[in-house]
């Protein structure tokens, strides 16, 4: 893409004990880009995701976001637990499981961040929520608990929760992962949707036929490295590590949509 | 021996004064071991380490020593270093000193279960872990803390006879009164066990009330 760099990932590395999960992984993400990371399970992308807004703190190596690098403040110096908050809210975040909050409604969950950590009104912060989950298609359930929704629908929801906090860009890990089959649909669209409006997004997904028709670039990682990148289509019809043609044959026939 | 029906007649309205003082000094003692033990409870999961030693050492050694040392500690310790409370207040600080440390490791432990994905979800909007304990984990954990409130509120009720050794006028106090008048132990004891026993048996039904009001999902 032309657009400037949005999100530079440097040297990522992180270990559990002594496994490495993710080496040295570099990663640039410009505006308005989406970007689709594949791989087999263990290859350490969601780890890398959870890195870039610091759920997960990396041994080494540094994400910068717009002019923010995260952990350090504008002088250099370490960033305390409040000033870290603010810079991970550049990020939204969208779960496997929603984790939607499951004692609020809708309308709740997604103005609870705008009324705890904006500081917004109330009313306001529910007005925000009501448009965001109406944009969404989830008009006619602002007032229901996580519970009450079918799976699709709790995944709009966490989306519109990402989306009320304005954030620059949105990480989704595996978001189609736990629904069942007829939900997976209604959740790539509004993905789709997003990415169309100009939002810039990484995804971890399995789901092949939205990298193709959706991504800028998807990234193969394996064994906690990036093994090849590219436009999907390249990347997917003309692979060359070996690793990534394995990957894709024991995926296409399958998962494909 | 002879069941003395008379002295029952007796003693039981008498009694009522005594319940009441009880109701006052264990309801007093109960708010503030509620708010001691909340507050407590979230420290012991914030992230200061000095925060955290604090608090450990207050439920331990709350924990490890006898609440009637603890009754006998603050009324008659805290004199020598110039602070002097009078019998209810003194009762009422010992009691909810004493609960607010068992309400801790409650909280704690209830607060502390919540599915992590929750605090996670919570971060993800920019919370801090202060933001996230108070607006997304505490909530949730009110209903399932409620029975171990429930029995720390009531072990608390129950306490409260001890206060007699400070000269509290609570139930028991007044029991042990009419007992040095009327040399009547059995019956004034098993009238005292009765005067507890609804006590608790009231403080019970609320709690499965407000249980049963708590939202659910």
């Amino acid at each position: 893409m032309v657009t400037p760099v949005l999100v530079e990932a440097r040297g990522i590395t992180k270990r559990f004990g002594p496994r490495t999960v993710l080496e040295d992984v570099d990663l640039d993400v410009h505006e308005g880009e989406t970007v689709v990371i594949i791989g087999a399970s263990g290859s350490g992308k969601t780890t890398f995701l959870r890195c870039l807004n610091r759920l997960e703190t990396p041994e080494t190596g540094q994400v910068r976001i717009a002019d923010v690098t995260l952990g350090r403040r504008s002088d250099g110096r370490p960033a305390d637990e409040r000033e870290l908050s603010q810079q991970r809210r550049l990020f939204g975040f969208v779960f496997q499981r929603f984790n939607l909050f499951p004692h609020l409604t809708a309308m709740q969950n997604v103005a609870l961040g705008p009324r705890r950590v904006l500081g917004v009104r109330r009313a306001e912060a529910e007005a925000r929520a009501v448009h965001e989950l109406t944009r969404l298609g989830l008009a006619e359930h602002v007032g229901k608990r996580p519970g009450q929704l079918s799976g699709g629908q709790q995944q709009r929801v966490a989306i519109a929760r990402a989306l009320a906090m304005d954030p620059r860009v949105i990480l989704f890990d595996e978001p189609t992962s736990a629904l069942d089959p007829e939900l997976v649909q209604e959740v790539l669209d509004a993905m789709r949707a997003l990415a169309g409006e100009g939002m810039t997004m990484v995804v971890v997904t399995h789901e092949m036929r939205f990298a193709r028709s959706v991504a800028h670039r998807a990234v193969f990682m394996a064994d906690g490295r990036i093994v090849e990148q590219g436009v999907p289509n390249d990347l997917f019809g003309a692979p060359r590590d070996e690793r990534l043609r394995r990957f894709l044959r024991h995926l296409e026939p399958h998962h494909d949509r | 021996m002879i069941f003395d029906w008379a002295v029952v007649q007796y003693a039981a309205p008498l009694l009522a004064h005594g319940v009441v003082m009880t109701l006052q000094v264990s309801s007093v003692a109960a708010v503030l071991g509620l708010v001691i033990g909340l507050a407590a409870g979230l420290g012991s999961l914030s992230n200061s380490l000095l925060l955290r030693g604090i608090i450990r050492f207050y439920v331990e050694f709350i924990r490890g020593t006898p609440l009637l040392i603890q009754i006998f500690l603050v009324f008659f310790a805290l004199p020598v270093v110039g602070v002097r409370l009078p019998e209810f207040w003194a009762g009422v600080v010992a009691l909810a000193l004493n609960a607010g440390a068992y309400i801790a490791e409650v909280v704690r432990g209830t607060v502390g279960s919540i599915e992590k994905g929750q605090s996670e979800a919570a971060l993800s909007i920019g919370m801090t872990r202060r933001g996230a304990l108070l607006w997304v984990l505490l909530p949730q954990a009110w209903r399932p803390m409620l029975p171990a409130l429930t029995n720390d509120l009531i072990t608390l009720t129950k306490n409260s006879s001890l206060l007699s050794v400070i000269s509290v006028y609570e139930l028991t106090r007044a029991g042990q009164a009419i007992i040095a008048t009327h040399f009547a132990p059995f019956e004034i004891f098993l009238l005292l066990a009765l005067y507890y026993w609804a006590l608790i048996s009231a403080l019970a039904w609320v709690s499965r009330r407000i249980e049963a009001a708590l939202p659910s999902w």
